[in-house]
């Protein structure tokens, strides 16, 4: 079992036809991933062509998903286009949408939010890096890899990695398949301020997921989902969890890359989220180095088996 | 983005919000043609830097105060010429401060009561919300931690914009009855149009003044915008001061590099926003002092690896650099080689310390082996900064 995606998982791509969305929809067909339609309006009736497969592009989602039964989209569209990408993708019922687009103005998704409400659609991103449940081939092939992630470095298996960076969780991914520990779902939730699924939403998931034994939290400066997701597990979760917060020696007021990751107050400073999470039972990993040696010390002392 | 005072009372007069009558000067001989726009009688003299703090700033040549109240346009004058061209230190500016190039001379109004309006993103809830005190001239973040009784806060739902009765809402909430309230009620919408159309991040205005003649003013102005939407605003864009931003920062945007200055004396450059902040945590949990923040993006090549390096050596307190790349899709020898380039080019001198993880790993380290170059390999992210750590110190 994983969360939210599966290796049977049909995804469409919207923005198959530029550089970034066609690169990452090849390097998805090359893990297995079941890349079912590509969506360009006005390229309706091309093909998508990469070795062996053929994929059918699509002038919207809705006409993608009639033809495909596709029931997860890949965002790539440019900034300015894409929270329409997002909205179109809603109204097409779709279960998931995954926005890696970089950039989208704040006001876009706040309107995106608010129009989502009462929606069955969940959002993933924007400014993420995507979700991979690995898979049982070589590598970790043959699992569904939606984004921008390198698959080869998972290994299926029993621990949940959840993140707003998408490199820091390649290192936690990294770490956890170079000691043999294997992975359900690895999930990038995005580095904006306003991102449709929290790192809560998240652990909710995982926590409910028989096949997850224990959780990887990385976290960063702004905001304060890293503490809500925190004081939930506290309450209700049962299962070891490790946690990273990135961004202690970054000065107040400045955007640090992420959007996101800027330190309003005193309440989204690296230190009071570290301190929230010591408060709340999770193993802190003290260095980035340190996030799968973390999960282990937070297994042994619940005495929960992570292989 | 950022933008000055001034420019910003300029952006609330188009959107019908109420100031203080206004005007700039960039040279002292155009001190006296400024002031002839305002009356005679007193004058409010303020420095235009973007940081914070301007009033209880003090000079690198002594001189106390960024703003100051004149009683005479005379007065104003003589003052504007100890500020103009002058550096102004603040909370804010660090220790090097900034320098006044504009200085902005306005009627100083007879206030009756000082109130607090804001305008930005509640992240909690994904809507805007309109913060608004009756502790008007303070900071802020002081009235919310000692009396948050006195901070009000509406959300605004952004399917429908701000309603009337959240308008009423705030004007009993601040106590104001009469024309000042009516006068509130139109400043308060105003602002809330102007943050919408102009894709503000955040508009503040600290104080909001009543008058003893029932006016409500905006006597400060502190906006900043989402850079995401600079691409729809051109006439903010217009706005930018280059002279107020770190030149290297500059540079750096133009190779689609993310760049921040700081304080210490260990460089790095790293790929992923979170990969770069947790590198420079972990340089300084290992007792160094990171140099910046750096982050070559998901995608990048052998020309942004040098303009990288470039800007890195550019900062003279640099005495060590870290690189520390996790190639996911990336491939790990493209990095090496525009490392190896990079410092044949810049004639790197200092120590250099290099973790380099993912894709085609082993090709890339050959390629740095290969290179003759005197660079030390790191095995994980703790190993590379313990060893740049220990090298600087």
């Amino acid at each position: 079992m994983a969360i939210l995606i599966t290796p049977s998982t049909k995804i469409l791509v919207q923005g198959i036809t530029g550089d970034f969305g066609g690169r990452h929809a090849k390097l998805s067909l090359d893990y297995g991933t079941q890349v079912v339609a590509g969506v360009t309006p006005g390229k309706g009736g091309l093909v998508f062509t990469h070795g062996a497969h053929q994929v059918p592009i699509f002038n919207s989602v809705a006409d993608a998903v009639k033809a495909t039964g596709a029931t997860v989209s890949a965002i790539f569209v440019p900034p300015p286009f894409a929270a329409d990408a997002i909205l179109e993708g809603v109204d097409a019922g779709l279960d998931l949408v995954v926005a890696i687009t970089e950039g989208i103005p704040v006001k876009d998704m706040i309107r995106v939010k608010r129009a989502m409400q009462g929606k069955a659609t969940r959002l993933l991103g924007p400014n993420c890096p995507g979700i991979v449940t690995p898979g049982t081939g070589k590598d970790s092939s043959g699992g569904c890899r939606i984004g921008i992630a390198p698959g080869y470095i998972h290994k299926p298996g029993h621990v949940g990695v959840v993140s707003r960076s998408g490199t820091l969780t390649y290192e936690a991914v990294f770490q956890l398949t170079s000691k043999n520990i294997g992975q359900t779902t690895c999930v990038g939730i995005g580095g904006d301020p306003v991102n449709g699924t929290s790192h809560l939403d998240i652990i909710k998931l995982f926590n409910a997921d028989p096949e997850t034994h224990g959780i990887i939290l990385i976290g960063e400066i702004g905001g304060n989902a890293e503490v809500e997701a925190a004081r939930w597990i506290k309450a209700n979760c049962k299962k070891p969890v490790a946690g990273f917060i990135a961004g202690a020696t970054a000065p107040a007021g400045r955007r640090m890359g992420h959007a996101g990751a800027i330190v309003g107050g005193a309440e989204d400073t690296a230190a009071a989220k570290i301190a929230v999470f010591k408060e709340c039972g999770i193993e802190v990993a003290e260095t980035p180095s340190d996030m799968a040696d973390a999960l282990l010390r937070a297994a042994k002392a619940m005495g929960v088996t992570l292989t | 983005m950022n933008i000055h005072e001034y420019q910003a009372k300029a952006l609330f007069e188009k959107f019908g919000i109420a100031v203080p009558k206004g005007t700039t000067a960039t040279t002292p001989e155009a001190f006296i043609t400024a002031l002839a726009d305002l009356p005679e009688g007193p004058t409010m003299v303020k420095s235009q830097i973007h940081a914070g703090g301007r009033g209880k700033g003090t000079f690198t040549d002594g001189f106390k105060g960024g703003v100051k109240f004149c009683k005479t346009k005379h007065d104003a004058r003589e003052m504007a010429a100890k500020m103009l061209g002058n550096t102004l230190v603040t909370a804010q500016t660090g220790p090097a401060g900034r320098k006044v190039q504009t200085i902005y001379f306005t009627v100083a109004s007879e206030i009756k009561k000082e109130y607090y309006l804001a305008i930005l993103l509640d992240r909690n809830s994904a809507k805007p919300v309109i913060v608004a005190s009756t502790e008007g001239g303070m900071d802020i973040e002081k009235v919310a931690h000692d009396t948050p009784e006195k901070l009000f806060k509406i959300i605004v739902d952004p399917a429908y914009g701000l309603a009337d009765f959240q308008v009423r809402e705030l004007i009993f909430k601040l106590g104001l009855t009469g024309a000042e309230a009516k006068n509130a009620a139109k400043l308060i919408r105003n602002l809330y149009t102007c943050y919408w159309e102009t894709d503000a991040a955040m508009l503040e205005v600290n104080p909001l003044i009543t008058t003893p003649t029932g006016e409500v003013l905006a006597l400060d102005a502190k906006v900043s915008f989402d850079d995401n939407a600079l691409f729809r605003h051109p006439e903010i864009v217009a706005l930018r001061d280059l002279n107020e931003e770190d030149s290297k920062e500059i540079e750096a945007s133009k190779h689609s590099l993310s760049y921040i200055a700081l304080d210490g004396n260990i460089a790095c450059l790293v790929n992923g926003a979170g990969l770069a902040m947790s590198t420079m945590d972990i340089i300084q949990h290992f007792g160094g002092t990171p140099a910046n923040f750096l982050d070559v993006g998901g995608g990048a090549t052998k020309a942004q690896v040098i303009a990288a390096f470039k800007i890195i050596l550019g900062d003279p307190n640099v005495k060590g650099i870290l690189v520390n790349i996790f190639g996911g899709i990336m491939d790990c020898n493209v990095i090496a080689q525009g490392i190896v380039e990079a410092v044949k080019e810049v004639g790197l001198t200092l120590p250099l310390v290099v973790r380099l993880e993912g894709n085609n790993v082993l090709a890339g380290k050959a390629t740095l082996d290969a290179s003759g170059l005197a660079l030390v390999s790191g095995s994980t992210m703790a190993d590379a900064a313990q060893k740049i750590v220990k090298l600087v110190a």
